[in-house]
């Protein structure tokens, strides 16, 4: 008896297991007949202002559509690492969403467009009339052969220095504006005790720091140069920026390593450091401690990048094989829209790709880095995936890596240099 | 009868049948699609078979960062194993002196182990927190307060030595483990032999010496090998501990990073199978010999 139970039971589990085999083919197959009226996007906005921010947009979405049906495929996990993996495995299964979330820039390009997963919107544009309405020197960032790949829901600045604005005065300190400004500030602040004049985190951190010394250093032009191939990387100007950098390093904190990016920002808050290189959602992170701006904490752009706004940007695309391209489209039409980037920005901290929202819905910060982002030069950022692809952007980072070990600035140049040959334009 | 067997035999076949099945496509089958994908140029979004021989394996001895990789696992592995073993060892012989309370101790030792390495690392990052002057917490403190100002220092954010740091929890974590292996090894042991040895003269010590620990060598033997490929793998724990930094990177977290976050699957890939080569050389042997003693059993 019992032995026939076992029987049914392995044979079930052996049938279980061809049919778990066969699940991934199954939706493909339903796919025409259900997903008409649906659009399926996928993000990893899962927590906090993100989610919250998603909502509001998806609200404005339902209210303009109601015959469409939005299916938030969110994944959590990791900042967007998890869900990438996700992403992968769907695209390399020819199982795309219709559309995703995806840095704007050469990180979108470089993965999606490169393998052919990704439609132009030239026409969307166009239509809508974004081109006059986000700044000119954006549009090349976000294209690639003069085809535009994403659109751009917020922006944020990576750009900023973050500084405790007692510790500044307590020690006659004026906010620099140059990188010589900031070396002598630092210094003075370091022979006056300051413990730590500027807070560094994690690896990743340090890479952001280096993003904004290159431009901070060579200025917006040949930062630019550096992406495509007109600046050299073995040049004197990347020579000095490393040199400005290594000089940076000597005023940060010896436990950098172990802190996340908050640990670092939150140094500058609690006065036990002056300055903190961060992009913007350091500022909700402030907020969120209960911190009121230009009080509890100051900003300005990095010293030497005054009049550039380095930015990076959550977009969203529109699949080649989407199953719902309309859908895409009028999901788009609203992500790029006034109304869809009104609500989803002051709740999640960042502002708007559109030059002309409603600055009354923002708080002081973002009133300031709207004024910056209508007048500012644009230029990307590395870290955050908007002027180099994942491959090179991977080899830049591994190369920075090995200079916090041995601090050998010739050896990242010749690393640098190499990468750009490699994994980027130069030849 | 003979059908009788036959249909057992038959049974059999199908109750194991879906573990075979299972562990040929998830292991054997992706050990193969690996090996393949190890030397292609696969780099980007989509799979890209085409056969570059074995560029990727020979890119990997010239990059700097791999060599970091290899003396870390190198350096992390002498650690974790002899530490674990030393540790696992005295502990059981202390615990086979018949004291009181010895069950108690026993699982005191050995809890660690039902821990994940996730959750020991992020405690021991928290322990182990190298901040400085004002901010000073974790360990240093407990040293700043107790005047044992000599032990403060930077842990797993020092210069170079940073990955021996990281065979501290691993060795908290495992020690009790071999120490457990170990004390079956002791209890095992007749107490007739140690006794003839004491009417012989022997010293506790040379009973250790020469009779105990002779005794115990395939329980050594074991235990370095599971620690020894553990530690080869070792992933989660330095993750947790240190995130994603080139100077405590191992080659399952450049595998890792150098594939999700670069798109370079054929580079991943390769570590991917050195990985396998460096635990198999360790593993194959191993089970060959264990296999003789079984079928001499």
């Amino acid at each position: 008896m019992s032995k026939r139970i076992l029987t049914v039971v392995s044979i079930l589990m052996v049938i279980s297991f061809a049919i778990s085999a066969c699940a991934p083919a199954a939706p493909a197959a339903e796919a025409p007949a259900t997903e008409a009226g649906k659009v399926q996007v996928f993000s990893w906005w899962t927590g906090g202002g993100e989610a919250a921010g998603l909502e509001a947009m998806i609200k404005v979405f339902n209210a303009k559509y109601p015959n469409i049906e939005f299916v938030n495929e969110a994944v959590a996990g990791g900042a967007g690492t998890n869900a990438r993996a996700v992403l992968a495995t769907r695209l390399q299964a020819g199982d795309p969403p219709d559309s995703w979330q995806g840095h704007a820039g050469q990180e979108l390009i470089g993965t999606y467009v490169a393998a052919g997963q990704i439609q132009p919107l030239n026409d969307l544009y166009e239509a809508n009339g974004w081109l006059a309405v986000m700044p000119e020197t954006l549009i090349p960032l976000i294209s690639k052969d003069g085809n535009i790949y994403s659109v751009p829901v917020n922006i944020h600045r990576a750009n900023v220095m973050w500084y405790n604005p007692a510790v500044l005065a307590a020690n006659n300190v004026a906010v620099p504006t140059t990188m010589e400004e900031w070396f002598t500030a630092l210094e003075t602040l370091k022979a006056a005790g300051v413990e730590t004049p500027l807070a560094l985190g994690e690896q990743w951190t340090a890479m952001h720091l280096f993003e904004t010394v290159l431009l901070g250093t060579m200025g917006p032009e040949k930062y630019n140069g550096l992406w495509d191939g007109t600046t050299a990387w073995d040049g004197p100007e990347v020579t000095e920026s490393i040199a400005n950098y290594a000089k940076l390093l000597t005023y940060t904190n010896s436990d950098a390593t172990s802190l996340t990016w908050q640990d670092a920002s939150q140094l500058v808050i609690n006065g036990d450091a002056a300055f903190n290189v961060m992009g913007d959602w350091a500022e909700g992170y402030f907020k969120e401690l209960g911190k009121t701006p230009e009080t509890d904490f100051g900003w300005a752009p990095v010293p030497g990048s005054v009049g550039s706004f380095q930015f990076l940007s959550d977009s969203f695309t529109l699949a080649t094989d989407a199953p719902n391209p309309d859908g895409v489209k009028a999901w788009l039409t609203v992500c790029g829209s006034k109304e869809g980037q009104d609500a989803f920005n002051p709740v999640k901290g960042s502002i708007p790709a559109r030059s002309d929202g409603d600055k009354s819905l923002y708080d002081v910060y973002l009133q300031s880095a709207m004024a910056d982002w209508a007048s500012n030069t644009v230029v990307g950022s590395l870290t955050h995936g908007v002027v180099a692809n994942d491959s090179w952007k991977n080899e830049i980072n591994t190369a920075l890596g090995l200079y916090l070990g041995t601090l050998d600035g010739a050896t990242l140049q010749a690393a640098l240099t190499t990468a750009c040959a490699a994994q980027g334009p130069c030849k | 009868m003979r059908k009788r067997v036959d249909k057992e035999r038959l049974l059999g076949v199908v109750m194991i049948s879906p573990s075979i099945l299972a562990v040929a496509i998830f292991i054997y089958y992706f050990i193969l699609w690996s090996a393949r994908v190890s030397v292609s140029k696969w780099t980007g979004l989509m799979p890209d078979y085409t056969y570059v021989k074995l560029q990727n394996f020979i890119g990997l001895f010239h990059d700097p960062r791999f060599s970091i990789d290899i003396r870390n696992t190198l350096l992390f592995t002498l650690l974790f194993v002899s530490g674990s073993l030393i540790v696992g060892l005295i502990l059981a012989i202390l615990l086979d002196q018949d004291l009181k309370g010895e069950s108690f101790f026993r699982s005191l030792f050995i809890f660690p182990m039902a821990i994940s390495y996730i959750v020991t690392g992020v405690a021991w990052r928290w322990l182990m927190n190298p901040a400085a002057g004002g901010r000073i917490s974790g360990l240093n403190l407990l040293f700043d307060k107790l005047g044992l100002d000599f032990l403060i220092n930077s842990w797993y954010t020092t210069r170079v030595w940073g990955i021996a740091f990281i065979a501290i929890p691993a060795i908290w974590q495992m020690s009790g483990y071999v120490m457990a292996l170990y004390l079956g090894g002791l209890r095992s042991i007749p107490q007739e032999i140690r006794e003839a040895a004491r009417v012989d003269g022997a010293t506790e010590v040379e009973i250790y010496r020469h009779i105990i620990l002779p005794m115990i060598r395939p329980i050594t033997l074991s235990a370095l090998i599971i620690l020894g490929h553990m530690s080869l793998k070792v992933f989660d724990l330095i993750y947790s501990i240190a995130g994603k930094q080139v100077a405590l990177d191992v080659p399952a977290i450049y595998m890792w990073q150098v594939t999700f976050d670069g798109l370079f699957y054929g580079r991943g890939a390769a570590i991917g199978i050195l990985l396998l080569i460096s635990v198999a050389v360790l593993i194959i042997p191993y089970m060959r010999y264990s296999l003789k003693t079984e079928e001499s059993l």
